[in-house]
């Protein structure tokens, strides 16, 4: 059996940790669904880890003299942050093989990026760090927009969403960009999308990818209060909802499969996610947008069926 | 020591060999390629003990290069022209984050137009990075300068990147004898890399690059920086000293050539020098008091050395091989900035010179003495001025004019 293999230790919601790894009090907005999604993974992976944060929402968790991080951070740039956990992962190696550090010193290392730096500016060096087999843990919060910046559009936004540069009355036109078939499409050591209202299922996920070895992604659907409008204390049922109505499956890619890892059978409607967010509120008043809705709704169920 | 054939390349890949290099990020430019190259072909013969991977860009290449010199290896990396341009960004970053490392460029103008060769348009758009930068005339120098690099760079009272440069072309594929340190020697001269208490390691977490909140404390950090670069003057000179001392090879933060007693000076940097104490030597044999001051650091720029060993003369000839659009000449900016309000300075006249390559020769070094001392004796600084003849000007309408009669056939 190998490490892959082993059971897992987080059967139900009181088999999570809960150190308190990342410390309170950062200034990153209330509600903050990538903030929750990363929290929950840093207790899973521990504090002997070294996150490269590429430039976005949580470049300010680290502000002087201050950080919430019981391990290391490295702020790097928008661009590049896999670049730079390639450079760390790489001097680590070498440091360990010429045995100027003992083995246990090392740490394992964690890309932090935004879906604007992912799935855009950041794309190249993401794409080059798979190609090269990078030993590293990619953790994307994907909160569908430019969310630092006051939520412009990325390549991320859904269809039909209104964003600060998508003011017209059928919001953002384009589609979203399927950041997980990329990698997937890549043969990464393991992929899997994730979410902080599904906590079990993102513990588990984490804790595989913890024992493998190669690129890894995990891809956190993050909702975010101010960005998509919503009220910060419903940001775990937004994350909910987007789960049960199959806006966002929880996905697994390992040994050249993606399976469905959590099924709610039936699912909801997507009305149901969309209509608690002044980012779609265009899509139900003055009137109902029912071309829209029904593209929206056809979309999720299409790719609900292409999975298992 | 022993005396071998090298292109300015092979000696800067022999520089980075003798200093004990552990990482290697590499991205492809011509004509910095060959430094790489050669590195790599020890790594695979196990005459070097370190490790070398292909980023996709120099972007990626030098975040990898600060982010491993965070972790504590010795870490050599080089580019040229555009690549240094779109790893701009990072230049920044990874001087803010203090990383320590060589980075060498091999000089090459800008696009656009595109070309191949040589000018400094490159190297000076990273002055204000953080970068420490010192500038080759030799392929000997180049060698020798990433030994005092790392030296300088790794000083725990400075902890910043050093850009090497030399030119592209003229000294980077351009074979000259040169003196090989002794391995043993040359290890002993960098010593050994001590990363500090700021390295990733499991048993001690760090926030490294952290944001700050106000100008406050960026002041403070940027201030910090500047100081730590100042400092690396007096480390550079130190190290310098010791380097002579263990090879009888100065390599002065700036150097004099028949400058002492000169009425008319040249200054430029890099392999041109070498043209500009040819064109000393033959103004001095026709009776002018010729004669050429070269700075080998540009940061910290070294003023003081360079007020002194001004003191007295009467013209300057600048010559920059770069062109600041809308303005002139890079060096002549600093030299002007350095010297302002010096009593006895010098009168100073630009020239543009060796744009893409664009040669400048003895005979056009010897015409624009005779003009920096025009100026002098009427006490009024020229204009910049473009060195650039009638026949170049002919030749590219005449070229320009064929091409057009082609299309048009």
């Amino acid at each position: 059996m190998s490490d892959a293999d082993e059971p897992t230790r987080y059967r139900r919601m009181q088999d999570l940790p809960s150190t308190h790894l990342l410390g309170s009090g950062t200034s990153l907005c209330a509600g903050c669904g990538g903030l929750g999604a990363f929290r929950e993974l840093y207790e899973v992976l521990g504090e002997r880890t070294v996150v490269v944060n590429a430039a976005g929402c949580m470049s300010l968790l680290a502000t002087h003299p201050f950080t919430p991080f019981r391990g290391s951070w490295l702020y790097s740039a928008m661009a590049s942050a896999p670049a730079g956990a390639q450079g760390v992962r790489d001097a680590l190696d070498i440091l360990i093989a010429k045995r100027r550090i003992p083995a246990d010193e090392d740490l394992d290392v964690v890309v932090l990026t935004g879906d604007g730096a992912a799935s855009g500016m950041g794309l190249s060096a993401t794409s080059a760090a798979i190609d090269r087999g990078l030993d590293f843990i990619y953790l994307c919060y994907d909160n569908e927009g430019y969310g630092n910046t006051g939520q412009q559009s990325s390549a991320s936004t859904p269809h039909g969403a209104r964003t600060a540069t998508d003011r017209g009355p059928r919001g953002y036109p384009g589609v979203k960009k399927d950041l997980f078939a990329l990698w997937v499409a890549n043969r990464p050591a393991y992929a899997a999308t994730i979410i902080a209202a599904e906590p079990v299922d993102l513990a588990r996920k984490v804790e595989k990818a913890k024992r493998m070895k190669g690129p890894r992604l995990l891809l956190a659907l993050a909702p975010c209060p101010p960005g998509w409008g919503f009220d910060p204390k419903d940001s775990i049922e937004i994350g909910r909802l987007a789960v049960r109505t199959g806006v966002w499956p929880l996905l697994e890619y390992a040994d050249g499969r993606v399976v469905r890892t959590k099924h709610y059978e039936p699912r909801l409607p997507v009305e149901r996610y969309l209509e608690r967010q002044r980012r779609f509120a265009h899509l139900f008043e003055p009137r109902r947008d029912e071309q829209t809705l029904a593209a929206i709704q056809t979309a999720v169920d299409e790719a609900c069926a292409r999975v298992t | 020591m022993s005396r071998v054939l090298l292109s300015g390349n092979a000696a800067i890949a022999w520089g980075a060999r003798l200093a004990g290099v552990d990482y290697v990020p590499a991205f492809p430019i011509t004509p910095q390629t060959e430094i790489i190259e050669t590195l790599a072909g020890w790594i695979g013969s196990n005459e070097l003990d370190a490790r070398t991977v292909m980023f996709e860009s120099e972007h990626s290449m030098l975040t990898a290069a600060g982010a491993a010199a965070s972790t504590g290896v010795r870490v050599f990396t080089a580019t040229s022209s555009q690549g240094l341009l779109y790893a701009m960004e990072m230049l920044y970053s990874v001087a803010g984050w203090r990383a320590p490392f060589v980075l060498v460029n091999v000089s090459r103008a800008v696009a656009a137009p595109v070309t191949l060769h040589s000018d400094h348009g490159d190297v000076l758009a990273a002055r204000d990075s953080g970068f420490l930068q010192l500038h080759a005339a030799t392929c000997q120098e180049a060698l020798d300068l990433v030994l005092l690099g790392y030296r300088t760079a790794e000083h725990p009272d400075v902890r910043l990147p050093a850009l090497v440069n030399l030119d592209g072309f003229l000294l980077s594929f351009t074979r000259e004898p040169v003196e090989l340190p002794d391995p043993e020697l040359a290890r002993r001269f960098v010593g050994a890399f001590e990363p500090g208490a700021s390295a990733f390691r499991a048993s001690r977490p760090v926030s490294q690059a952290v944001a700050v909140l106000g100008g406050g404390p960026y002041s403070y950090f940027r201030y910090e920086m500047h100081r730590a670069s100042e400092h690396a003057g007096t480390v550079f000179a130190d190290a310098a000293i010791e380097l002579e001392a263990a090879t009888g090879r100065a390599n002065d933060a700036v150097e004099c050539y028949r400058s002492d007693d000169a009425e008319v000076v040249f200054f430029l940097i890099g392999s041109l020098s070498t043209t500009a104490k040819d064109a000393v030597d033959r103004l001095r044999e026709s009776g002018t008091r010729a004669g050429l001051v070269r700075p080998r650091l540009l940061r910290p720029f070294p003023t003081a050395a360079l007020r002194s060993a001004l003191h007295g003369r009467r013209a300057v000839a600048v010559v920059d091989q770069d062109l600041s659009i809308g303005s002139g000449g890079v060096l002549h900016a600093e030299l002007a900035g350095a010297l302002h309000g010096q009593a006895g300075a010098p009168l100073l006249a630009s020239f543009i010179g060796g744009l893409g390559g664009r040669r400048v020769g003895v005979d056009e070094l010897c015409s624009i003495s005779g003009e920096a001392l025009e100026a002098a004796s009427a006490g009024r600084p020229p204009a910049p001025r473009l060195l650039y003849t009638e026949a170049e000007l002919r030749e590219v309408r005449k070229l320009q004019a064929i091409a057009h009669e082609e299309r048009h056939r």
